[in-house]
């Protein structure tokens, strides 16, 4: 039972994690209906920042984060708005291909400045922790946890309450309407890549704690998360929440008992897990669990 | 009239005859090139051609039918393992292999295929995002099938009576032959192989756009639900593109199996799926040359970059930590490329193309007719 508890804390910290990342996705796509696929770059940029303001800069760790956030918001904002704005009413795969090329570029920048050896992260908490019961409890994976629901809080107040949230709510179910009744839905737009970029520091960095490590291989995680926003649905910020925890723990309970229990399944199984949940699920409900089918005009 | 020649008793535009002129120069250049370049250039062009052939094929599903696949690195694996196990394991004929590496592909297209029924859009892109991953999770388990993390080869693709024949009545890929004192490496003959298969290809592309089933793909990529009402069998049509697409990437998988001469489950990732949907997007999608376009930038361009990195002053060698490595500077001058390229074109190369045309026929009509004033060739027409 231990066990099971180890792998249930471990899995919703993950879980917490590929929420952040999901809800970087699903910001963008209800915005403007593109995958973003730099995102998992941009997960890579902010905890290399992260590392980089508090090792080589020797700035407090809590103001490091805010400064790699700043610089993540910043090329989010900056693409959004140098190169997205000219792209505006193409077909969605050149945008997306468009995405593509940013997460190259920033791929290779970022393996260029910091080289492919692990870095140290500069984090407070490195392997502490509590152990409640015989279940190990990591430091880093409590603070995921608390971290990711402040946020997750944050989003949803900004997105219900603020007159900006309530501009993005409306551009997404209808931009022109939106831009009749004056919301400025270009601003709008930047506003959602900012929001992407943030969230994908926070995300990078706990991805990056304890007992993972910083290397470049840490935006290929992004592509694990597709199965979380696939999940929740494509347009639902709640969504992605449910479908991150709910892969999270998918992936950490396989790790821990299918080898013993299902070794046919060959080894490694939990790395696909998550697409062959996500495959079961779209089969049932082709627009994820709180996606909404759109209605087609002929 | 200045502008018109009489060739064999037909009356032709001097602008249509240096057109045909030009199609046969190009012809005759694509034949002789293998005589006029070197290994590197050559085998980089092998390259462009098999991945233009699979290019093609995603071209059909995305590109005319509007299906979004970023699976499609699955089908060349299942086409090169095809090859591996009828022309390695059995000692068939790759004349038995070739074809057979594409309908097993296009079969498993057709099992892929009810999953995408269901789906539209993205949502069809990251279902088949999980179709890579499941793949190489199968890849990397059956060791029997793909020789597990450490790879298998891939027969090299010979033509003749077999080995029992003597060298004079069969050719290996792998050794070359010589054809009346020429000598034709094993390059060459994967380049004439290949060039071939494409040429095939493309016209298959260029007459099934035209047909029935072409214009039912067609309808299903501009809206859904009206072909449907027109009576189009929804089901039945994107079957179809799936088959049609993977079996041409299965062909290509086979190809690039058998040049590459030994596969690692790997190397079918998600990466060499994105690279044949940029191919397509790049080169123009829903065009018939576009995919061949779009492989000449996408697998040219970092293959052209790293070779003549080396004359880059500030560059370094290798990945050591830290510095500006060769293969990071043609990372990123290649995603800045894809992103100026598409900002400036999103057509494509084939708009560019396109751009270019116009604008030399305008140079050549002259530029001051105006509007109103019929054009000479439009006159003789």
């Amino acid at each position: 039972m231990t066990t099971f508890y180890q792998l249930l804390f471990s899995g919703f910290a993950l879980g917490c994690v590929y929420a952040l990342v999901a809800l970087g996705f699903t910001v963008i796509y209800r915005s403007s209906q593109v995958i973003n696929f730099a995102q998992g770059s941009l997960l890579a940029l902010g905890a290399y920042m992260v590392s980089w303001f508090a090792i080589d800069k020797s700035l407090p760790f809590g103001l490091a984060v805010l400064a790699a956030i700043g610089v993540c918001v910043l090329v989010g904002v900056v693409f959004q708005r140098l190169v997205l704005r000219w792209v505006a009413g193409q077909p969605v795969f050149v945008i997306v291909m468009i995405t593509i090329g940013l997460s190259i570029v920033i791929d290779a920048s970022v393996s260029a400045k910091f080289g492919a050896n692990p870095r140290l992260l500069g984090d407070p908490w490195s392997s502490s922790a509590v152990h409640p019961g015989g279940v190990t409890l990591i430091w880093a994976k409590i603070w995921t946890i608390v971290t990711v629901f402040g946020v997750l809080l944050g989003f949803f107040l900004f997105d219900r309450y603020s007159r900006y949230g309530l501009a993005m709510r409306a551009t997404a179910a209808d931009e022109e309407a939106a831009m009749a009744v004056g919301v400025p839905t270009r601003r709008v737009f930047a506003l959602a890549w900012g929001v992407a970029g943030a969230v994908a520091t926070v995300g990078g960095f706990f991805l990056a704690t304890f007992p993972n490590q910083l290397d470049p291989s840490i935006s290929a995680v992004a592509l694990l998360a597709f199965p979380a926003i696939i999940l929740g649905g494509l347009d639902s910020p709640a969504g992605a929440v449910v479908g991150g925890v709910t892969i999270g723990l998918v992936e950490e309970l396989t790790k821990g008992y299918q080898p013993a229990h299902a070794s046919w399944l060959g080894t490694n199984f939990y790395v696909i897990a998550p697409y062959v949940v996500m495959i079961l699920v779209l089969m049932v409900k082709p627009y994820g669990l709180f996606g909404r089918a759109p209605v087609e005009r002929i | 009239m200045s502008s018109e020649v009489r060739v064999l008793g037909r009356t032709v535009s001097a602008a249509g005859l240096i057109a045909a002129g030009s199609v046969v120069a190009a012809a005759a250049l694509t034949v002789a090139l293998p005589f006029m370049l070197n290994a590197f250039w050559l085998s980089t062009l092998v390259f462009i051609l098999i991945y233009a052939i699979a290019a093609l094929g995603l071209n059909v599903l995305t590109g005319y039918t509007g299906q979004v696949s970023l699976g499609h690195a699955f089908f060349l694996a299942v086409g090169a393992y095809t090859a591996k196990v009828l022309g390695g394991d059995h000692q068939l004929m790759a004349l038995i292999w070739i074809p057979a590496a594409g309908v097993v592909a296009g079969l498993c297209g057709l099992i892929v295929g009810p999953v995408a029924l269901r789906l539209r859009g993205l949502y069809l892109a990251i279902v088949t995002i999980g179709i890579v991953f499941i793949g190489q999770h199968i890849f990397l388990n059956v060791d029997s099938l793909s020789g597990g993390p450490q790879g298998t080869a891939i027969p090299s693709v010979q033509i003749g009576a077999g080995a029992q024949c003597q060298p004079s009545c069969s050719v290996d890929f792998s050794q070359g032959t010589s054809l009346g004192g020429a000598t034709i490496d094993h390059n060459a003959l994967y380049y004439y192989l290949s060039l071939f298969i494409l040429v095939l290809g493309m016209l298959f592309v260029r007459n099934l756009v035209r047909t029935r089933t072409g214009r039912a793909l067609q309808a299903v990529r501009e809206r859904e639900v009206a072909a449907s009402l027109m009576g189009i069998n929804l089901v039945r049509t994107k079957l179809a593109a799936f088959v049609i697409s993977s079996f041409l990437a299965g062909v290509g998988g086979a190809l690039f199996g058998s040049y590459l001469s030994f596969v690692r489950p790997q190397s079918w990732d998600l990466i060499l799926s994105i690279s044949f949907v940029a191919m397509i997007i790049v080169g123009g999608i829903g065009t018939v040359w576009g995919p061949l376009l779009g492989a000449i930038f996408v697998a040219g361009t970092p293959t052209v970059l790293n070779h003549y990195a080396d004359s880059v002053p500030f560059l370094q060698h290798g990945s050591s930590s830290g510095g500006l490595s060769i293969n990071e500077f043609s990372s990123i001058f290649y995603g800045a490329l894809i992103i100026l390229f598409l900002v400036l074109e999103p057509r494509g190369v084939v708009g560019l193309a396109g751009r270019a045309i116009a604008l030399a026929q305008r140079l050549a009509r002259g530029p001051a007719i105006p509007p109103s004033t019929p054009l000479p060739s439009q006159q003789s027409a």
